[in-house]
């Protein structure tokens, strides 16, 4: 047994090898036997993606064939000028972009006052109603579906982007990243501000919050991606094809008997775009967020 | 400028801890005022209680005729140096300076024209354009001075700001901030650790142990007279030699030495005795037998560790009793002679004290009996 998988290292590595090559960090790879498992796993992931952008320039027949048509006749763009021409697009485009904007500037301010209060001032029941608040993470949506909807309508709110932003202004793990964070912030600094003449919320604002970028980009990202991609709440409260967001307007792409599968790819992949240079530009933000958040108690 | 005072002054923690109990004490218009203590004894507590930092429990806290227990920090007008400068890492020297002007609303002008002077006064003027985490522990120490300064408040604290820097360092600091206070007169609190530091800064040093004060006044006057057995312990470095004794019949008998001593009560006493008047003994004179074990030649002195007969008594710190510290039937003192006079290792001389520089404290309530006259 021992014998065959030193065999099958042995074969392996020359060929990892030669790819680490290519690579211009190539020197820090290092071979472990998790590539293995991971590399794999990635291009499972992967797939759906490269899936997607092909079957956007493909033709609706061309959709429809089993198996499916991985190198396309020929490369349609039409199919994304028609996206455009037959649904309101850029409508959906620029009401997801405002929703997205605010609940993700809500969240920054909100979460930003109440993770303070949480993390330094001391008041009655303070630590009690943080498990509260906590606690409410472990609520699943579906549960609260229905009031925050009977609320948002007594708020007259229905079928307007104000459905989508009021109730998402806060978020409990905003305000629970930003608390372990400022927890963690050497309180001398906030003290000499306050003798300085500084009130609590100037200390905040410009001791606390310009020390805490890297947690407030995180809150940001997450909240970015967890926005944009929302499909349900709309789903709920949106009728108005004008007050659509993306995620709910590609769903008109898909009828009862027919679906535009091309049309609804070519759709897919520009409202994606966003989020795909979101994710990869504030990576380390979100890994490293999500990282230390759990260590500084 | 007004003076500043703590009237039967306790702050109570959650949970039971006293850290000050009944703290009372004035700090004159002007003066510069050092708490020193052990850690723990409550002297960094009594000076967040004047800045607005912790609520006090019971008492009150006056600055000039204003009593400020329930002011809000910024509304004190007090200025504070953090032990860690608790620059704002952010911001630039030149932001540092002006950040307290800015809230209280200072002219754009006026800011500006204080930023330069108090830099220019400190040496920071090439700084200002640097953020903290580019400048040395020695300059990071000059801004947050510069940041207490540059208010032009009516009181400054001072968190032991030296112990940070290495040893050189403090003592060049050290210089430069009583040089900085007898030009500015600005009435100064400074907590520290170090009695090198009470010595040598303070007009007036109120020694602290377990959030009482033990004893306030002139430095060397605490040194020289010291109340009990602790402030005696504490202050001095070497430290004073505590002997346990028995008085009798005006005579203190400690081990083989005895000391013929005025006005001495019966009973369990406590000898104190500073390194520096231990002398080696002349034909006659009341001595004891010291066994010499390491010496440490300082330059300008020589330090001498070794043990004579008798038990030794170490200083209470807190709520400690006076405990004997028994080692056989020999104690362990230490003795400072001239740099001439070195003894070696191994060697037995008989030391000797004269009664007027001896201590005498009560055995029981480490109070002092018999004050030396130096």
């Amino acid at each position: 047994m021992s014998q065959a998988s030193e065999i099958r290292a042995g074969t392996a590595l020359p060929a990892l090898e030669e790819e680490a090559g290519r690579d211009p960090r190539g020197d820090r790879f290092v071979f472990s036997w998790w590539h293995l498992v991971l590399f794999p796993l990635a291009i499972l992931m992967v797939v759906p993606m490269i899936w997607m952008v092909i079957t956007s320039v493909e033709t609706l027949n061309e959709t429809r064939h089993f198996p499916p048509i991985l190198v396309p006749s020929g490369i349609r763009w039409q199919n994304y000028t028609d996206v455009l021409q037959r649904a309101p697009f850029a409508r959906w485009f620029l009401n997801t972009l405002v929703v997205t904007v605010v609940v993700v500037a809500g969240n920054l301010l909100f979460c930003s006052l109440a993770g303070y209060a949480f993390a330094r001032i001391k008041f009655f029941g303070r630590d009690v109603v943080f498990i509260l608040v906590l606690a409410t993470l472990m609520i699943p949506f579906q549960v609260i579906m229905i009031p925050t909807f009977l609320i948002v309508r007594k708020l007259g709110l229905i079928d307007t982007l104000g459905a989508l932003i009021v109730p998402n202004l806060a978020g409990a793990f905003g305000i629970f990243l930003l608390r372990q964070f400022f927890r963690s912030l050497p309180i001398e600094l906030e003290e000499a501000a306050r003798i300085d003449g500084a009130s609590r919320l100037g200390v905040l604002f410009k001791i606390v919050l310009p020390l805490s970028g890297p947690v407030l980009a995180t809150v940001a990202v997450i909240t970015f991606l967890w926005t944009w991609n929302d499909f349900l709440w709309p789903l709920v409260t949106i009728y108005n094809p004008d007050n659509m967001t993306l995620q709910l307007g590609l769903t008109t792409f898909q009828g009862a008997h027919q679906t535009n599968t091309h049309l609804l790819m070519a759709a897919n992949v520009m409202s994606v775009l966003p989020v795909l240079f979101l994710f990869f530009g504030a990576q380390r933000f979100f890994i490293r967020g999500i990282a230390t958040s759990g260590l500084k108690g | 400028m007004p003076g500043l005072t703590f009237d039967h002054v306790s702050k109570e923690f959650p949970g039971g801890t006293v850290a000050v109990r009944d703290l009372s004490l004035a700090i004159a218009d002007g003066e510069f005022m050092i708490f020193v203590g052990p850690s723990g004894c409550g002297k960094t507590t009594a000076l967040r209680m004047v800045a607005g930092l912790e609520k006090i429990t019971s008492g009150t806290i006056t600055v000039g005729d204003r009593v400020i227990n329930d002011v809000s920090p910024r509304d004190r007008d007090i200025a504070m140096v953090f032990q860690n400068y608790a620059l704002y890492p952010h911001m630039t020297v030149q932001r540092n300076l002006a950040f307290g002007l800015k809230e209280r609303k200072t002219a754009k002008a006026e800011i500006e024209r204080r930023v330069a002077e108090v830099s220019a006064m400190l040496g920071i003027d090439d700084l200002l354009k640097r953020r903290p985490a580019q400048l040395s522990g020695g300059q990071r120490q000059r801004v947050a001075m510069g940041r207490a300064l540059v208010r032009e408040p009516k009181a400054f604290l001072l968190d032991e700001p030296l112990s940070n820097l290495d040893a050189k360092l403090r003592v060049q600091v050290r210089g430069d901030l009583k040089r900085l206070h007898q030009r500015l007169g600005i009435t100064t609190i400074y907590v520290t650790h170090d009695q090198v530091e009470a010595m040598t800064l303070g007009e007036r040093v109120a020694v602290l142990s377990n959030g009482v004060l033990q004893q306030l006044g002139a430095p060397q006057d605490v040194y020289d007279h010291p109340v009990n057995l602790f402030v005696a312990g504490f202050i001095g470095s070497p430290p004073m030699n505590l002997l346990r004794a028995e008085a009798k019949a005006g005579v203190a008998t400690a081990g083989d030495l005895s000391l013929p001593m005025a006005g001495l009560p019966d009973g369990d006493v406590v000898l104190g005795l500073r390194p520096e008047h231990l002398r080696p003994a002349t034909d006659g004179q009341p001595s004891t037998e010291f066994q010499v074990e390491v010496v440490e030649p300082l330059g300008d002195g020589v330090i001498v560790h070794g043990t004579v007969s008798g038990t030794l008594v170490t200083a209470p710190s807190g709520d400690d009793e006076v405990l004997p510290r028994l080692a056989g039937d020999r104690a362990e003192i230490t003795t400072k002679f001239e740099p001439t006079l070195r003894p070696s290792p191994g060697e037995r001389m008989r030391l000797a004290i004269a009664p007027h520089h001896v201590h005498v404290f009560d055995g029981r309530t480490g109070d002092v009996i018999v004050q030396a006259t130096a």
